[in-house]
């Protein structure tokens, strides 16, 4: 069967997004395994910059040749920052999904909540486990 | 089908600029051509207004047989009902009995005007009265408009009656409508259409909506919850009682979406089972045509605490009949209504075609309609089972879920099967849902197919199965003997402008 890529440096949700905190300040987006599973993307909604995300409730959507899903935000916090090539270029999360694919970043108000997260190790078995 | 002969076939657009297979219908005709002649007027002519004369139209010049010509080689480029099997799960693609037709264009019916006096009309409105008392009677219901244009419509005037009842009881907070997991998407969107928030929850390993999970959201914010019986999955959900419980107790009510009323006729009244309002799909259950031949039509149906919300107008009796007079038919509004969905009545010839078929049928033959769907969708699951992966092993409605993919074939999806079945002359079934099954094929034969035709279609599953161990490039590079073959279906999702020709310059 195909292997995801889970790199180290990041932490998962059961949902399939993740987030890479640097500082108080953190990126987020979907995994590799999530965009393997919804095929190629077609189309991304994003919030702006300055709307507050709470954990656990979705941010964004997207939607693929199959079917349109809602993203969840992994921790709560302000939108600093917007991937706005998205818009025009979805595939980017395709062929990069941690990198250039990255959705928002966020200025986390609670760092405790990235406690309940999943380590890549979990997450990759989280992964395995559906298949 | 030999596969050397296959492999040589074009594979389509893909392959480099394909011959158009018909031209547009502008690129057909000659100036001044024109299709119809048109009889002496024998009223006084009247100008037109100048500034409503536009000369920048450029309206196809044909002749009637350019045209007929043209449409019927397109619609011979097309899958459809009368050519063959189409197993499209949720959408009953069901044969539509031509009487059905003959009965719509009855002229009584057919050139009737919709703001003709009712008291010219009382055939119309008594097929409307009646047809509002079969709905009402085959699901257990008190009162039904048919008002609504379609499915989901009729969801939509559900939720606005559901929340209206709350706001008249005043219980504004009530703002949550559960969705499971495995609902239609409309449901969701009518949620939120209506203004009020979903709350989805996860089915269990069986397929049924997870109890306890149900019961922790329940609460006194709850407005109601929507279900879909037999759900999508295609599976009669075990604990339909314990849920409806549930939600009536914390305050709430029942909404079911009646998209998969042909497992139900004659069998279970929604009513019986709880529920206080529901939909149904005239086009699905009382096969009126649909997918691109509509409208739609989605009368809505409530129980005693919700029929007064009803949207309308709905058809009722003025002035009771005798023995010598017939009873006098109107419009009125329901006490409480919501209010109007759509102009006028509703769409009136989709309910001629499903009062015909009632009609032809009778309490009888809706109860075998049901038989025959739960029995042809068992039959064929039965028979592939083993050879597709299914994630629920049990007994189904009239419809059920397998997955398009093997553990130790690598590559092949369930698009792949999707696409290869058209080489054998089969519509593919659903694709991708319900969501919650990996590559799912949600496979739906309806009643109106014989044991052949499903034999027909089982022996094509077996053998793309075998195909996608013996030689895999087939079902990837499917359909081969199509008019068109394998499609760019993410160009087609990302570039939205679809126009044949250039758009001209707003004003220009």
């Amino acid at each position: 069967m195909a292997e995801w890529k889970t790199p180290e440096d990041l932490k998962y949700t059961e949902n399939d997004e993740w987030i890479r905190v640097e500082g108080d300040t953190a990126k987020i987006g979907l995994t590799d395994y999530a965009q393997d599973h919804l095929s190629d993307l077609v189309f991304v909604e994003l919030p702006d910059v300055g709307e507050v995300l709470t954990k656990g409730e979705a941010f964004a959507s997207v939607e693929s040749v199959k079917a349109a899903s809602d993203v969840y935000a992994p921790a709560s916090g302000e939108v600093i920052a917007v991937n706005s090539k998205l818009d025009d270029a979805p595939e980017t999360i395709n062929s990069d999904p941690y990198g250039e694919g990255w959705f928002v970043e966020i200025k986390l108000s609670n760092k405790a909540e990235l406690n309940d997260l999943m380590d890549a190790a979990a997450y990759a078995k989280h992964c395995a486990a559906r298949e | 089908m030999e596969t050397e002969k296959l492999t040589e076939l074009k594979t389509g657009p893909a392959n480099g600029a394909p011959e158009p297979l018909e031209p547009l219908i502008y690129e057909l005709g000659a100036p001044g051509r024109v299709g119809v002649s048109l009889p002496k007027t024998d009223v006084p002519e009247a100008e037109l207004p100048a500034d409503l004369l536009r000369a920048d139209l450029d309206l196809p010049e044909v002749s009637e047989l350019d045209v007929v010509r043209h449409f019927v080689r397109l619609s011979q480029l097309n899958h459809s009902i009368d050519t063959g099997f189409y197993p499209l799960g949720s959408c009953t693609m069901k044969y539509n009995p031509k009487l059905n037709e003959d009965m719509a264009r009855l002229p009584g019916f057919a050139l009737a005007h919709p703001l003709q006096d009712p008291t010219a009309t009382q055939g119309a409105l008594a097929l409307m009265y009646t047809l509002q008392q079969w709905l009402a009677e085959i699901s257990g219901m008190k009162a039904v408009s048919l008002q609504p244009a379609a499915g989901a419509q009729g969801e939509f005037a559900g939720i606005l009656m559901i929340r209206a009842y709350h706001l008249a009881n005043g219980e504004g907070h009530r703002t949550k409508i559960i969705v499971p997991d495995s609902a239609h998407g409309t449901n969701p969107a009518t949620t939120a259409m209506a203004g009020l928030q979903v709350v989805e929850i996860p089915s269990d390993e069986n397929g049924d909506v997870d109890l306890d999970k149900l019961h922790e959201v329940c609460g006194d914010d709850v407005a109601g919850m929507m279900i879909t019986v037999p759900n999508t999955l295609g599976v009669f959900e075990t604990h339909i009682k314990d849920i409806v419980d549930a939600i009536h107790g914390c305050g709430g009510l029942m909404y079911m979406d009646g998209a998969n009323m042909n497992a139900m006729l004659g069998v279970a009244k929604p009513a019986d089972l709880g529920f206080d309002v529901m939909h149904y799909n005239l086009h699905k259950t009382f096969s009126t045509p649909h997918g691109g031949g509509g409208p739609g039509s989605g009368p809505v149906a409530a129980g005693e605490k919700l029929a007064p919300f009803l949207p309308g107008p709905v058809v009722t009796v003025l002035e009771e009949g005798d023995d010598e007079n017939p009873p006098l038919y109107g419009f009125t509004m329901p006490e409480q209504s919501i209010g109007r969905l759509k102009a006028f009545w509703g769409n009136f010839g989709m309910m001629v075609r499903a009062f015909a078929y009632i009609a032809t049928y009778g309490a009888q033959g809706l109860r075998s309609v049901t038989d025959h769907a739960v029995l042809n969708a068992n039959y064929i699951r039965a028979r592939l089972k083993g050879v597709y992966p299914m994630p629920f092993d049990r007994m189904c409605g009239h419809e059920f879920v397998c997955e398009g993919h093997w553990k130790d074939i690598e590559g092949v999806h369930a698009l792949d099967i999707s696409k290869r079945l058209m080489d054998y002359g089969i519509h593919p079934p659903t694709n991708y849902f319900p969501l919650i099954v990996p590559e799912a094929l949600l496979i739906e034969p309806t009643e109106t197919e014989s044991k052949e035709a499903c034999d027909r279609f089982v022996e094509a599953m077996l053998k793309i199965a075998e195909e996608a161990r013996t030689n895999p490039e087939l079902l990837h590079e499917a359909p081969h003997v199509t008019p068109v073959g394998r499609v760019d279906d993410v160009l087609a999702a990302k570039q939205l402008v679809l126009c044949c020709r250039p758009i001209p310059e707003h004003g220009a």
